[in-house]
């Protein structure tokens, strides 16, 4: 109760500041000037009026500056525009909230005015609704099947890994792709590339059983030189056992 | 031939506590191959190799059994100008290390040298070199002249302890003014006084090494001076190069490339040659699957190499330019890494995980008589290499629980050396051509790097720093 009080009071004061302080920049409005003798008439004072268009804008979006002035000899526009004609129009998109000013001057004196542009950053795009590639496809569907120590025989798990390439290879019927052969770091570079050539020709083969045309698939070997893991323990030998299956060009 | 002795302290050997424990299964076998060697006067007899950590457990005899080797002096040489200075202390320095690592001689510590350094036989003091603390029998010495464009070496082998002797050796070396050439002449003298003193035995100080390096990213072949200098890459594919091979007459080396095979998109593994003559690769036939591990036969005119260009990973010869292949093995299982007995040329060696893990076979050259080679222990074997008077097979073998070790196996009798132990990974020995030396691979320093040693496990030298370096293959002349 006594924060709502407080607050509505708060609000008045501001609100009677804010009026104050409008008032306040009101330039003084000149006093008529007495008629001028016809012989000796001053100058006129210039007058300038600078406008925008829209005042808010998101970034990226651009905004029209529309000046025009009178009994002005030369305008400049800042920031960086520099002079410009007596009235006018110009695009810009300035990237953060930007006061513009256009001065006036002339025989008279000068004169200038300001409008000030706002640029709100734009809130990211909505997401699109995500159409899988290809690849991502192929990604989720076609993974890689592992191997025992030594051993180029499918196992089990191999199996399902293998059912389900040969399915997404059946729905892609146009598809080929590449089965290389990789080994754990252990035992020589050659015996290393022999055991690959084994296991790709293992996987492959077992592709094949299932229905997939050999022509679809090539083999490669890699031995033990493109490892996906580097550490030495049985965990990461593991990963590196396998027949990975790469989309064909 | 090599001669080592067996170790008089052989019961002791086999009863050091530290070795029972981690070499429990091998203890039993070591003892019999020891009583064997110390029992027969068999054309090898063995010594055992030991790290330093082990030294109290293994000794070496040495070399020569029951000749004590010749000792030799190499003096400054002789600068005959300025420009002359650091290339005189160059050779001498190459010539000083050959002659130690060669294993059959006595070199003169340098700081035992006199204070001479005579550029002619004339001006060398005799009796200096032939006193204590020198003890020369023989003194290696002579003069480097050499301006901007030409360099000049005399050369001499002396035997100090007959001044009335005409000279061993001696030699004038003419060529350009630079590091490489006197590198190369420093090599060749070295190998004239092996030559002389080993009564025959090929030099190796002018011998190459083919390897594998990855330093520029990709692995590329390479190849460097027996003594680890003058590094360089032979190709640049940018993809991956193994298994470098010497052509029996070194003009030639054959490898495993990734290359489009005769059909399908993809890069595979194929057999490519290098000639060292032209500097580039010679076409060689492409052929389906895998195609590795190229060994040549001795007299150059055949190549055996791995290839499942029938579907399973087998051994196939051709003629050395790739026509005419024919199929050699038939298993249910991996068989690679050839290697030919170099003196017949008859025999070859390999590996086959046919009976489950990688282990060695032996066969004739036309795939005759396939047959296991047995070994007291279980484990992996691979990496084989056939010394070069056909009487020693050397090999990379993993004993249960043990690391990759390297072997050498008397072919005749089965008997056993190990050559390496306790020092990371040790593999793909090959056999330099005077059968007194191997290079290998070996992960001791924790990088993979090029090593090589007498080929009794004692003298190892890192030839290799920089990346990781595999696979080398010393040229055969």
């Amino acid at each position: 109760m006594w924060n709502r009080t407080h607050a509505r009071a708060l609000f008045a004061t501001l609100i009677a500041f804010t009026a104050l302080g409008a008032a306040c920049n009101k330039k003084p409005v000149p006093a008529p000037a007495p008629t001028p003798p016809p012989a000796a008439e001053p100058p006129a004072r210039p007058t300038v009026n600078l406008q925008a268009s829209p005042t808010f804008i998101q970034r990226g979006q651009s905004t029209t500056l529309t000046w025009s002035s009178t009994n002005a000899t030369s305008l400049t526009l800042s920031p960086g525009i520099g002079q410009v004609a007596a009235e006018g129009t110009q695009s810009l998109s300035p990237t953060d909230a930007t006061t513009y000013t256009i001065t006036a001057t002339g025989p008279g004196g000068s004169a200038d005015a300001s409008v000030r542009v706002s640029v709100t950053v734009p809130p990211p795009p909505a997401p699109a609704v995500h159409q899988p590639t290809l690849q991502e496809l192929f990604d989720k569907e076609v993974k890689d099947a592992y191997f025992d120590y030594d051993k180029a025989d499918i196992r089990s798990d191999a199996r399902d890994a293998l059912s389900a390439t040969a399915q997404f290879l059946r729905s892609y019927p146009q598809m080929k792709i590449v089965v290389e052969g990789h080994c754990d770091e252990r035992g020589s570079t050659e015996y290393n590339l022999a055991l690959g050539d084994r296991r790709a020709a293992a996987a492959k083969q077992f592709l094949v059983s299932l229905g997939i045309p050999a022509d679809r698939l090539e083999t490669v070997s890699y031995g033990k030189e493109r490892p996906f893991c580097s550490a030495s323990t049985e965990e990461c030998y593991q990963q590196n056992r396998r027949a990975h299956f790469v989309m064909g060009k | 031939m090599i001669i080592f002795s067996s170790s008089p302290r052989k019961s002791k050997i086999t009863n050091g506590p530290s070795r029972a424990s981690k070499w429990g299964p091998m203890k039993k076998n070591v003892s019999s191959i020891y009583q064997c060697l110390s029992v027969f006067i068999c054309g090898f007899a063995f010594i055992f190799f030991s790290t330093p950590a082990a030294a109290q457990d293994w000794f070496r005899t040495g070399t020569g059994l029951g000749v004590s080797k010749a000792r030799v002096g190499v003096a400054d040489f002789a600068p005959k100008s300025t420009p002359a200075q650091p290339l005189a202390v160059e050779f001498a320095d190459v010539v000083r290390n050959d002659l130690d690592f060669s294993g059959i001689l006595d070199l003169v510590s340098k700081s035992y040298n006199p204070l001479q350094t005579p550029g002619t036989p004339a001006e060398v003091d005799f009796k200096a070199w032939s006193d204590a603390p020198a003890s020369a029998q023989l003194l290696a010495f002579g003069a480097v002249s050499a301006d901007a464009n030409s360099l000049e070496i005399s050369a001499w082998l002396n035997d100090v302890r007959n001044a009335s002797l005409p000279p061993v050796i001696g030699k004038v070396y003419r060529g350009a003014p630079t590091d490489v050439q006197v590198r190369a002449f420093a090599h060749q003298f070295a190998d004239e006084i092996i030559g002389k003193l080993s009564g025959g035995l090929p030099g190796i100080a002018a011998t190459q090494i083919a390897f594998v390096s990855n330093r520029t990213g990709n692995k590329e072949i390479w190849t460097m001076d027996y003594d680890g200098e003058n590094q360089h890459p032979l190709t640049q594919l940018h993809t991956i190069a193994l298994t470098p091979r010497w052509s029996p007459d070194a003009s030639r080396i054959a490898f495993t490339c990734y290359a489009q095979p005769n059909s399908g998109s993809v890069l595979t593994a194929q057999i490519c040659i290098y000639s060292a003559a032209s500097n580039r690769l010679i076409s060689w036939p492409r052929f389906q699957g895998t195609n590795s591990s190229p060994a040549w036969s001795p007299d150059g005119s055949q190549l055996m190499f791995m290839s499942s260009m029938y579907g399973n990973p087998e051994l196939f010869i051709t003629d050395a330019s790739g026509a005419r292949p024919k199929r050699l093995t038939y298993s249910n299982g991996a068989n690679t890494s050839p290697t030919f007995n170099p003196k017949t040329g008859q025999q070859v060696a390999f590996v086959s995980d046919r009976g489950g893990i990688p282990q060695l076979y032996t066969m004739n050259a036309d795939g005759t008589s396939q047959a296991k080679v047995d070994l007291a222990d279980k484990g992996y074997v691979i990496d084989p290499a056939w010394s070069p008077n056909g009487q020693l097979l050397a090999f990379s073998w993993r004993r249960p629980n043990g690391n990759y070790d390297l072997y050498i196996m008397e072919i005749v009798t089965h008997q056993l050396v190990e050559l390496t132990r306790d020092a990371g990974r040790n593999e793909r020995p090959s056999w330099a051509p005077d059968g007194r030396h191997i290079v290998f691979e070996s992960t001791r320093t924790g990088t993979r790097q090029i090593w090589s040693m007498l080929a009794d496990g004692t003298s190892a030298h890192q030839l290799t720093k920089q990346g990781q370096n595999e696979s080398p293959n010393w040229s055969p002349k």
